[in-house]
């Protein structure tokens, strides 16, 4: 196969967005939790839903990665998305109809889906 | 766990977690001997003999705050559902190897499952490492 100068492009803009992933410069963070619960419910699907969110909207800028379990498996699968300097929101039962509002509404658009969300906010051992 | 691949995610996540930098997924499946090999092999930070021994005992953890441990001793009942074995070495500091072993034809044998997805997966979310995954027709160990 020989390469055109459009397809250097393409592969430049994708090599960026790996790069900024890699240097941590991230908008949002997605860790979806694959602890062994995670995963036997569910979770290698729910990451999968996210990537290919990620590649649909062609966004550079949101980094995706995994946990062990959070103490939560009967929620699973779970995933808590950072967005800059607010808090953690924690999503819980995933599907794949309920990743793709959460990518649109949330990490798009920048508003909490209140209705899949187990809690806002960082866990404190009081 | 619906499949072996999935299984193989579990494992490799928790190579991951023990600092590997290289993992190395092999499946060996030989029809006429009716086996099937998984062999895991990676660089973190390996188990002591006592870790080894508890390694698939559900109830055995070196998670702090946790009070099981269920990826290996899930893994382990699937082979020995089969009539197979698991067999694990580690070195500390080294690495560990995990060798699942299973009667391919057995009832209780799971599906192999969607192995490129889980290999997709974990190049997409863990880039500083390095998977070699390579599925053998003829070879056994």
């Amino acid at each position: 196969m020989k390469l055109k100068p459009s397809d250097l492009d393409k592969i430049a803009q994708k090599m960026r967005s790996v790069t900024n992933l890699r240097k941590g410069t991230a908008r949002i963070k997605i860790t979806v939790h694959m602890g062994t619960c995670g995963i036997a419910s569910g979770a290698r699907d729910i990451l999968s839903a996210f990537l290919s969110c990620v590649e649909e909207e062609g966004v550079s800028d949101v980094l995706i990665t995994t946990s062990g379990c959070a103490g939560l498996c009967s929620r699973e699968p779970m995933a808590t998305i950072e967005a800059g300097d607010k808090p953690p929101v924690k999503y819980v039962d995933l599907t794949k109809e309920k990743v793709k509002r959460i990518f649109k509404d949330y990490v798009m658009g920048g508003k909490i889906v209140e209705e899949y969300a187990l809690a806002i906010g960082s866990e404190r051992v009081l | 766990m619906y499949d072996l691949s999935l299984h193989i995610l579990d494992i490799v996540e928790n190579s991951i977690r023990a600092g590997a930098r290289n993992v190395r997924i092999d499946i060996m499946q030989n029809t006429k001997k009716k086996r099937l090999d998984i062999i895991i092999k990676d660089d973190g930070k390996g188990m002591d003999d006592k870790e080894i021994r508890s390694a698939c005992d559900p109830f055995f953890t070196t998670k702090k705050g946790k009070k099981v441990g269920l990826g290996i001793s899930l893994f382990a009942q699937a082979a020995h559902a089969t009539g197979g074995e698991i067999i694990i070495k580690s070195q500390k500091g080294k690495g560990t190897e995990v060798h699942a072993s299973f009667n391919l034809y057995h009832p209780d044998m799971k599906p192999l499952g969607d192995m490129d997805e889980t290999v997709r997966i974990l190049r997409a979310t863990h880039r500083d490492v390095t998977f070699y995954y390579i599925k053998h027709d003829k070879y056994m160990p």
